[in-house]
């Protein structure tokens, strides 16, 4: 947990408009958890710096050097623009970590599984998902996903693919695709029903924080205890 | 350090005079925030000088709004780097309210209604230097930026300028407040970057 | 958009205060003494990250802790009450002058 260590940016790819995943190298990366984020440290010329958080999007490769950030450009920031799309590849940044035990999830968290993402939060689900995906968790396990449009579904063909485990739900609150039952609108207690029982389902909730104020109050309502729900708000 | 995050240049700049060093100018007005926007109507507002022997003396919105009223256009400086000019304010200078109360006090508290604190020397909130200001660039001041009314002393750091304020208390010895208490300058002083205690 | 949210989660506190810490310390738990409520550190609500980081409890706002982190210190108080300490954090790599 301790310093900060040298990050190369090997690669970057496109998730949405202003959604970037980052891959970068780190030498003797110690490993991580699902759900856990790295600070990545920014440092000018004139020796300005300025600090941010990043969710790890996908578990440790075992012994591996790489790590994958998801990176949502947010319009005159500082420096989330410039990660998504400006800093070269090859170029490096510092990062520590892994960061934070509470938000985290691994398959020896037995019992049903409830996710519930909105817009870029969907990347420490995400490596949930993969961590998941790779186990032998026989558990079922259900992601709600809240974006504005489809074309800010992050991972769109992973989670096409990722359909037989786990059953993937998008809840469109702008633009819904022609075809839709549901009509386009924020997450409601109907988005609920059907969902795992709340006696031993864990709630793992991220996104904006009006969202994850909002979808909150639901599963409290819904009667999902307030410590079977874990939640991580970026604002 | 040349080797790192190449290209990345922060917000920075140089600005010629009126920028303080370290600062960059913005057109923006950022929200800062330590805590929840706390909610007062105007007329559950009031203000309240409190002596150092513990006399106190109360003005309520409406005899806030029936003091003498200026209106300051200065350049505001925040200890987060940016800098802003030209805002314009109204409100009462605070030589209005401290004239009302004898003190031998060398220093001032002022205490806002979401618990914060911010410390001053009295002289550097008399003789027009500090306003209890209650509208911004035309229009009644909004809570995310202090509203109902909050305090500019433009010459200091903008923590200075405790957003909510409700009062100012009087006292003999300087009492550190919310950010000087964990780090941050006593008196913080933007042309000298009085940014931390050690500064 | 902004960048800096109005609150963010007592999580976003695990790389500052990951600095003077040898355990995680965001799965800490207490009791909020204004209230009663119980919160890990991870569920505080966490307001900044500028000027200084303030998490306070997320049933009444009373606040819990205060971190503030300037390029040689960090500086952490514990509850409400006044006197912070400033750990020294180590020494940053030759080349690198933080302002």
């Amino acid at each position: 947990m301790h310093g900060w260590r040298r990050a190369r940016l090997t690669e970057r790819t496109k998730q949405t408009a202003t959604g970037r995943t980052l891959t970068f190298e780190v030498p003797h990366w110690p490993g991580h958890l699902p759900g856990q984020h790295v600070d990545v440290r920014l440092t000018a010329d004139d020796g300005y710096q300025a600090v941010r958080s990043y969710s790890l999007a996908a578990p440790a490769d075992a012994g591996g050097d790489r790590i994958e950030l998801g990176v949502q450009a947010a319009f005159g920031g500082e420096v989330s623009p410039y990660l998504a799309d400006d800093l070269p590849v090859g170029a490096e940044v510092e990062v520590m970590g892994p960061l934070g035990g509470w938000f985290v999830w691994t398959p020896q968290d037995h019992g049903p599984l409830l996710l519930i993402a909105g817009g870029s939060g969907v990347v420490p689900v995400m490596a949930m998902l993969r961590a998941r995906a790779a186990s032998a968790s026989g558990d079922p396990c259900t992601l709600l996903y809240s974006v504005r449009a489809p074309d800010e579904v992050w991972y769109a063909t992973e989670l096409d693919a990722a359909a037989e485990g786990v059953r993937v739900r998008l809840l469109y609150t702008r633009t819904a695709p022609e075809g839709s039952r549901r009509p386009a609108g924020r997450i409601t207690t109907d988005d609920l029903l059907g969902m795992p029982p709340p006696t031993d389902t864990r709630c793992y909730v991220c996104g904006p924080t009006a969202f994850v104020e909002h979808v909150g109050e639901l599963l409290l309502a819904a009667g999902y205890g307030p410590d079977r729900i874990r939640t991580e708000r970026f604002g | 350090m040349g080797d790192l995050s190449p290209g990345f240049r922060g917000k920075t700049h140089a600005f010629a005079g009126r920028l303080p060093p370290g600062q960059y100018p913005t057109e923006s007005f950022p929200v800062l925030s330590a805590g929840p926007t706390p909610d007062v109507p105007t007329d559950r507002w009031s203000f309240t000088l409190t002596g150092e022997a513990g006399e106190s003396r109360s003005w309520t919105w409406d005899e806030m709004m029936a003091l003498p009223q200026e209106e300051p256009t200065v350049d505001i400086h925040c200890v987060t780097r940016w800098s802003k000019f030209d805002t314009r304010w109204r409100g009462v200078p605070l030589d209005v309210f401290l004239d009302a109360m004898e003190t031998a006090a060398d220093f001032v508290v002022a205490e806002s209604f979401d618990g914060y604190t911010t410390n001053l020397p009295l002289e550097d909130v008399t003789d027009g230097k500090a306003w209890l200001a209650h509208s911004f660039d035309g229009f009644a001041l909004s809570p995310d930026h202090g509203g109902p009314a909050r305090l500019v002393i433009p010459h200091l750091y903008f923590w200075k300028s405790a957003k909510w304020v409700k009062g100012l208390r009087l006292t003999l010895d300087d009492e550190p407040g919310f950010w000087e208490s964990a780090g941050y300058h006593d008196y913080g002083d933007p042309w000298r970057e009085q940014r931390y205690w050690s500064d | 958009m902004t960048e800096h949210p109005l609150y963010v989660d007592g999580n976003a506190l695990a790389g500052p205060l990951g600095e003077v810490f040898a355990v995680d310390p965001t799965t800490a738990w207490r009791s909020c003494p204004s209230c009663r409520l119980p919160a890990t550190l991870a569920q505080l609500h966490v307001y900044g990250p500028e000027p200084g980081l303030t998490a306070r409890c997320p049933g009444c706002a009373a606040v819990a802790l205060r971190v503030v982190t300037q390029p040689e210190y960090l500086w952490l108080q514990l509850g409400g009450g006044a006197g912070a300490f400033r750990f020294t954090l180590p020494a940053v790599a030759p080349g690198v002058r933080r302002p």
